[in-house]
């Protein structure tokens, strides 16, 4: 009836189809930051496409922390502008990035340390809550009915990053590689659009390293999650990347896939280092 | 006790067992699986029509009639239904252990022949697919968790739901096939292939009927009074025997439910949130949840602390007394409540032993002192001693006969006798049909009368409780004619929290010696405790003090041992502390931490004279790796110490002259 598995090849399986990479969802066009006299980012333009995973890199300094920070709303840039969904964004304040869909970690785990890995996960869906907080004291009717249908996300979150085990325990008792990944469950909480990552693998042992590139690529392919990762770990960037944008200095070197990347003069000088 | 009532006999295969529970208690809970965070309970009535619509779809998959069905993955109630499933279309179920590598699955895929493979999820599935040029037979393969799965085109994958919606409509179509096709099951068909984890040579495939099976969980569960409002929770692998007894074979007889954790690492979460009544667990994981208690102890404020010692020691006097039913007088009974109260309750909740009825423990030795904490909570742990050749059931402790170092009695239906060579042997309804494709193999373990060689040592003690030594081949003799079992006796030296490792020597010698190393780590704290300075291991190892301690320790052994006519042998009258750890980089030890008795041997051979010249010292000169790879050579000049012995009993005398 069926074809078997002897009549088929597994090179199928390598061939399968990839991911659809979409229009573009943010654009940043000739940003300009400055801090006093100190330039941090000079005429950097690039762009976000839905669906992509794209990362940024670029020695000590080259100003990548920042380039997340003007993204994500938290520095507002000089000169230039940020498309986003079209549409020119104006000068904004994080909260109103994150109600437009954008979430990030953070290079230093941000996370509520005295509070669960339940309620730091709940916290990433309180922009999507409804009631105010009278409605949740009394907690009944629609209230209740809510409240379980955000626990219900926040459950399909966890069962999908593997933190089962630590639903219960306090943030700050985990060790560092599981905050990080509790991390990325309160911004995917938020079901964003466009997911900032500050070196989420920053400090990490080799298998904790693999289990997060693995999550990443999860979450970009199952859910379609658009990622913009900060990285210092070269192999990570070039294998789970689409694209890679490098600054040096706060100007931008290079743009474009890891391939194109690593062959480019510039970058090998700056960044890669020369070979021997 | 409540009344067991068992289903009737002529249910004799498991998907019959289904239908008749699934007739008599629709709305009890079958089996229960945390997900997203929330206990999903799935009733009787329920479990029988997912596996009526899986056996179906099975069929239109292609599943025929004796072809052999790979189980992968963590116990998950689908899994466990696609065994039904598979048995009701009289095709037989291997399960396989979930965290074998590739290279591993493929040795038993391709054994067993098999066709088709129900698995957990992806990590599954990418391993069977990485195997699959080696293995031509598997034809078709379906997973349970889509997750990761979208890119697989393979046409032969395929997903759990898919395989029911088709056999759904198949039913629909032929109301009448599914009764049919179970009412062809007999018991003497196969019900059950499972592996041998191979530790010794490639794994053999034993087949268990559906007689084995079905009567032998019928027995435990008659023996235990086991209820179908007993509660289990289904964690070690599907491919080990005890699972398909314990958390498949018994609560399809007894009709109770059993619970799958979440994951593997939330088991301890899940037990606590569960309570269930009956529980399995070998000695490492009783160990475990004891190293935890007492350490969480040891952060506690000196108040609940001192208040932790006091019941406990209360409990230690009387607990394991009160279980068993021997007469305690009113005043510590009343302590004991008390202790009940403030420590034992409280504590029994947070280990999820809370509403436990029934606990056994096998595999290995137990310590003392771990099975006598659990017993003396009121927590019923018995040993039992089993292999997959028996369906596991060979002894079990009855209850209020428990003894730290028995394996118990013989279980329902069960004869043993000891051959000429000290070997266990068994015969009973549990005994396996016979090992998949390996007829020599069978008959070597399986005699034409239904014997089977255990390869274990072991004797009856005087009342009637089986004690097992060693493995047979292991055991040898003392010149005087006595048994010599060396791992008996250095397990019984190891239960000394002081003595890490053990090597016992007597075997055509005229009398026991043993090797001793020392835990550093317990020694060192008494140590501290007791203002002894030392500066080095060897230094710890060759102090006197420290040589009376351990003299005491092995003088204790050699009374325990003497009290078993047949072991009195065994007792050591000479030993030293060796000046170095024995060492897994030397070669001393395997990986898994387990001595390598003739390596030690030739390498010590100076020491092992030593001891049985009747010198007083002997110098030792060793090559040593270090942990960065160097070499270096330790020298000592260990002492040879004499222990007392109890004189041998008149039987074994008698027999050396």
């Amino acid at each position: 009836m069926v074809e078997t598995l002897a009549s088929e090849g597994v090179a199928e399986h390598q061939s399968a189809p990839r991911k659809k990479i979409g229009e573009t969802l943010l654009r940043a066009d000739n940003i300009t930051l400055a801090f006093g006299g100190v330039k941090a980012l000079t005429d950097i333009s690039f762009e976000v496409r839905e669906h992509e995973i794209l990362a940024i890199i670029g020695p000590n300094g080259a100003g990548k922390t920042s380039m997340l920070n003007v993204i994500n709303g938290f520095y507002h840039p000089q000169q230039g502008r940020i498309m986003y969904l079209g549409a020119e964004r104006r000068a904004m304040r994080p909260h109103l990035a994150a109600r437009q869909g954008i979430a990030r970690t953070f290079q230093n785990v941000a996370l509520f340390k005295g509070m669960s890995t339940l309620d730091n996960i709940m916290t990433g869906r309180v922009l999507k809550m409804k009631s105010n907080i009278f409605q949740q004291a009394i907690f009944w009717g629609a209230n209740q009915r809510e409240e379980i249908a955000h626990r219900e996300v926040v459950e399909k979150i966890i069962d999908f990053l593997e933190i089962e085990a630590i639903r219960k325990t306090p943030v700050g008792r985990l060790p560092y590689g599981l905050q990080k990944r509790v991390e990325l469950a309160r911004a995917l909480a938020m079901e964003p659009k466009l997911l900032l990552l500050d070196e989420p693998m920053a400090g990490m042992n080799v298998e904790e390293k693999e289990d997060m590139c693995r999550f990443i690529l999860d979450v970009n392919d199952e859910f379609g999650t658009t990622i913009a990762l900060i990285e210092h770990d070269m192999g990570v960037v070039m294998d789970i990347s689409d694209r890679v944008v490098v600054l040096d200095y706060g100007r931008k070197l290079a743009d474009g896939t890891p391939d194109e990347v690593r062959a480019n003069q510039d970058v090998i000088d700056a960044y890669l280092g020369v070979s021997h | 006790m409540t009344e067991v009532r068992l289903p009737p006999a002529e249910l004799d295969t498991f998907p019959k067992l289904l239908e008749f529970h699934a007739a008599q208690r629709p709305g009890r809970p079958a089996i229960r699986e945390k997900d997203f965070g929330i206990w999903q309970t799935h009733t009787w009535g329920q479990v029988a029509e997912e596996v009526r619509n899986l056996a179906a779809g099975l069929l239109s998959l292609g599943v025929k009639r004796g072809d052999k069905v790979a189980i992968v993955g963590d116990n998950r109630p689908r899994l466990y239904w696609t065994m039904t499933a598979a048995q009701a279309i009289g095709a037989v179920p291997v399960p396989l252990y979930q965290d074998s590598v590739a290279k591993e699955m493929a040795y038993v895929v391709e054994h067993a022949e098999a066709r088709f493979a129900v698995v957990e999820d992806q990590e599954q599935v990418d391993k069977l697919l990485e195997i699959h040029e080696g293995c031509p037979g598997l034809t078709q393969i379906v997973y349970d968790e889509a997750r990761g799965m979208r890119h697989y085109t393979q046409p032969f994958l395929h997903h759990f739901d898919a395989v029911q919606a088709e056999g759904r409509d198949y039913n629909r179509i032929h109301p009448d096939f599914y009764a049919e096709e179970i009412a062809r099951g007999k018991g003497a068909d196969p019900a059950i292939i499972l592996y041998t984890s191979g530790t010794t040579g490639t794994p053999k495939g034993v087949i268990l009927s559906f007689d084995n099976v079905v009567k032998t969980a019928a027995n435990g569960v008659k023996l235990e009074g086991l209820t179908d409002a007993d509660e289990s929770l289904a964690y070690l692998p599907m491919a080990w025997v005890g699972d398909h007894i314990f958390s498949y074979g018994q609560s399809y007889v007894a009709g109770f439910c059993v619970a799958c954790p979440e994951s593997s690492e939330t088991v301890m979460h899940d037990m606590r949130e569960l309570g269930p009544t009956y529980f399995f667990a070998p000695p490492r994981i009783f160990e475990n949840i004891l190293t935890t208690v007492m350490i969480r102890m040891e952060d506690a404020s000196w108040v609940k602390r001192g208040i932790f010692r006091y019941f406990m020691e209360i409990a230690r006097r009387s607990g394991t007394k009160i279980l068993d039913g021997k007469p305690v007088g009113p005043g510590e009974r009343l302590l004991y409540a008390l202790g009940q109260i403030l420590i034992y309750g409280p504590l029994k909740n947070t280990l999820g032993f809370t509403r436990i009825r029934l606990a056994y423990t096998a595999g290995e030795a137990i310590g003392p002192d771990i099975f006598d904490f659990y017993r003396s909570l009121g927590i019923n742990l018995k040993q039992l001693y089993g292999s997959t050749e028996a369906s596991v059931f060979i002894t079990i402790q009855p209850d209020g006969e428990i003894e730290a170092d028995t394996v118990g009695k013989p279980a329902l239906g069960v004869e043993i006798k000891i051959a000429d060579n000290g070997e266990v042997m068994f015969r009973g309804p549990g005994v396996f049909v016979e090992y998949f494709k390996n007829p020599e193999a069978t008959t070597e373990t399986k005699t034409a009368d239904g014997w089977v060689h255990t390869g274990d040592a072991g004797f009856f003690a005087d009342n009637g409780h089986l004690k097992i030594i060693d493995r047979a081949k292991d055991v040898g003799r003392v010149n005087d004619g006595g048994l010599f079992a060396p791992k008996y006796v250095e397990n019984k030296l190891k239960f000394f929290p002081d003595i890490k490792e053990a090597v016992a020597y007597g075997h055509e010698r005229d009398f026991c010696t043993a090797f001793i190393n020392i835990d550093l780590v317990a020694v060192g704290s008494w140590a501290e405790r007791n203002n002894v300075a030392y500066g080095s291991y060897q230094e710890l190892a060759a102090n006197p003090q420290v040589i009376e301690i351990v003299r005491g320790h092995i003088e204790k052994v050699n009374r325990d041992l003497a009290a078993d006519p047949q072991l009195a042998s065994c007792q050591i009258r000479r030993f030293l502390i060796l000046h170095k750890e024995l060492d897994a980089d030397d070669g001393e030890l395997t990986r898994t931490r387990k001595v390598r008795r003739r390596f030690v041997a030739e390498r010590y051979e100076s020491l092992i004279e030593a001891l049985y010249t009747g010198a007083e010292t002997a110098y030792i000169e060793t090559e040593v790796t270090f942990e960065d790879g160097r070499k270096g050579t330790i020298k000592a000049d260990l002492q040879v110490v004499d222990v007392g012995v109890e004189p041998l009993p008149a039987a074994t005398m008698k027999k050396a002259s």
